[in-house]
């Protein structure tokens, strides 16, 4: 948001900046935002849970247990054990590494590769930018996890792999949203002004045009991390993510379809994805309420 | 309106050529020898060779592209490595079970969403619309996966109300079809019902502030008549397209829910043919998928035009 601030003498289009930071702003108003609230509490749950996974699970993620197998919940083993005698709430725990590492890395380089893609596409214009956009239409014609099929199709199904396709799944929305930006930015006097300055074509798109459109990433980020979780926990759920013995919350629900008395084994983990999904979305609608801004697309 | 329609169609045409791209990337840009993939590890290079004709691999890729679009539009999209059927008379025999899940999970959930969402609107604020409204939230975050193997647990195997799993066509065996499909239908209806819901209060929510509607109010019009006739006739039209629009995030869903099913649709058939490399097959059922979802896209434009005269494009 700075670029507002280093051009405002050049240009008489930007309004007087209010003198409290709009990142103050925007967390005072998150703060009040009860259901957010919420929603980050459950994620701060979740990453404590997946940092400390080592020292919290009662058990090892991959032990058997003298107790025996298919265990339903109890004092000892508070979700039960699985088929082949291994704690569940363990697993559960160790799970979370599994989702969140997908989803944030996903995500992240979702926003890196859609927002230079943005960038680029909104600032050159053209033909460049027709083509460009006319490709992200078409991956957005694809379901999402259509398209994380078809390039696990490609790729071969691993945990890597997973994250790969869900990134790209992802970057086509941030594109569309930072090149929205970029092309009504790009007319305003401020960025004309950098170019009769002298300013390179990279330095206008890093200093001018990248901090303007940070709040909207930041807005659809945050409203991405649910659809990325239960693409991340479909596809494990498929046996196209992460492979055992490594737990995952999406591939433990779909061993437990086949323990249908036990139904302890595909509850708890999908109890987990419930929960964090849930609380992405209390978080991503907080932080766009909280933002106040034009709104992206929510796709 | 027709001008519209030329218009509108024209732009899916770049769409829909990168969409054909985009697909045919997946199966002939992959690294390594194709003919492994069509054959096997096990062919001899004569066998190799032959296949490399058949399937025009000698060809410079656009060429090959050119070739494959030509094939695919005229109904031939090559057939399953596995099987050796047809991928389109395996289309022909998948379609109909997604899209009678796809059809009964919209009439569900139209069912419960639209109702939701005017009783939520009407009642704004009241206990009424905080308890449809945390329902709906909690619809939109259930794993399909997970809501399925609940309502199977619940419904199948404690109440033995409904089958558990399994296919049956309509035309063989009508009640039992409509009761094997009772629970996927559920599975994705809740929560399509849960988007449609938030979508219609959101929608009533700003029609009933509009004059007219106070003008009605104000002539004496009965309140069930304002809220059923003059409100939701206006109310619907966003509705619609969310339906349209969301037909994508639909066909997702019934890829895992035919996969808890055990349903012999579109879905599994995709998942299936990943996990035996049949990417023809593979291929086949994506390039179905996408050009459906543009589809809807296009009719679900048209009928907005359709549903609301003021709309010009």
């Amino acid at each position: 948001m700075n670029a507002h601030a280093e051009t405002a003498g050049a240009t008489t289009l930007v309004a007087p900046r209010s003198s409290r930071s709009p990142w103050r702003q925007f967390a005072r108003r998150f703060v009040r935002h009860k259901l957010g609230m919420f929603g980050l509490g459950v994620i701060a749950v979740v990453v404590l849970l997946a940092v400390l996974a080592p020292w919290i699970a009662p058990y090892s993620p991959e032990d058997m247990l003298p107790v025996g197998f298919l265990e339903p919940p109890s004092a000892e083993n508070w979700f039960g054990t699985d088929e082949i005698g291994r704690d569940i709430l363990s697993r559960v725990i160790w799970g979370s590494r599994v989702s969140l590492q997908i989803v944030g890395l996903a995500i992240g380089l979702a926003i890196v590769a859609g927002s230079l893609i943005g960038l680029v596409s909104g600032y050159v214009g053209g033909w460049l930018d027709s083509m460009i956009m006319r490709i992200m239409d078409a991956l957005l014609a694809f379901p999402l996890l259509v398209l994380a099929l078809s390039i696990i199709a490609v790729l071969g199904p691993d945990l890597m792999n997973a994250m790969i396709a869900i990134a790209i799944t992802k970057t086509p929305g941030f594109a569309r949203l930072v090149r929205s930006e970029v092309l009504t930015l790009k007319k305003i006097d401020f960025v004309k002004a950098a170019r009769v300055l002298g300013a390179s074509h990279w330095r206008i798109i890093a200093k001018h045009l990248w901090p303007n459109v940070t709040g909207n990433v930041i807005v659809y980020a945050s409203l991405s991390g649910s659809q990325a979780l239960i693409t991340e926990s479909a596809l494990s759920f498929l046996g196209l993510g992460v492979r055992p013995p490594t737990p995952s919350w999406g591939y433990m629900v779909a061993t437990g379809m086949e323990y249908w008395q036990a139904w302890w084994m595909s509850f708890f983990p999908g109890l987990a994805i419930f929960l964090t999904v849930l609380a992405f979305n209390f978080v991503g609608d907080a932080v766009r309420d909280a933002f106040d801004t034009r709104l992206g697309p929510t796709g | 309106m027709g001008r519209f329609l030329i218009r509108r169609m024209a732009q899916m045409v770049p769409v829909m050529f990168f969409v054909t791209v985009i697909v045919f990337a997946t199966t002939h840009l992959l690294p390594g020898d194709p003919t492994v993939t069509i054959l096997g590890e096990q062919a001899t290079p004569e066998q190799r060779e032959r296949a490399r004709i058949e399937y025009g691999l000698n060809d410079p890729i656009p060429v090959q592209y050119v070739n494959w679009v030509a094939r695919a539009f005229s109904g031939d999209l090559g057939r399953s490595l596995r099987s050796r059927e047809p991928v389109i008379d395996m289309l022909v025999t998948r379609v109909p079970v997604t899209l009678e899940l796809a059809l009964l999970s919209i009439l569900l959930a139209m069912a419960i969403g639209v109702p939701a969402g005017i009783v939520a609107a009407r009642w704004r604020n009241s206990w009424l619309d905080v308890v449809v409204s945390l329902i709906a939230m909690a619809g939109v975050a259930v794993p399909y996966f997970w809501m399925g193997i609940l309502l199977v647990m619940v419904f199948a195997l404690q109440l033995g109300w409904l089958p558990p799993s399994g296919y049956v066509p309509f035309a063989d065996d009508p009640i039992e079809n409509l009761k094997l499909m009772i629970l996927p239908s559920v599975t994705i209806g809740v929560a399509f019902a849960a988007l449609i819901m938030r979508q219609t209060r959101a929608a009533m929510l700003q029609v009933l502030s509009q004059d007219y509607i106070r003008t009605a109010r104000a002539k004496g019009v009965h309140e069930r008549v304002v809220v059923m006739k003059h409100a939701l006739r206006n109310a619907l039209i966003p509705v619609v397209t969310v339906i349209g629009l969301q037909i994508g995030a639909l066909l997702g869903g019934a890829v895992v829910t035919e996969t808890v099913f055990a349903l012999p649709g579109l879905g599994r058939m995709m998942v299936e043919g990943i996990f035996s490399r049949d990417f023809p097959v593979v291929q086949g059922a994506i390039l179905f998928v996408v050009l459906s979802v543009l589809v809807v896209s296009l009719l679900t434009d048209l009928l907005y035009t359709l549903l609301d005269p003021r709309i010009e494009f």
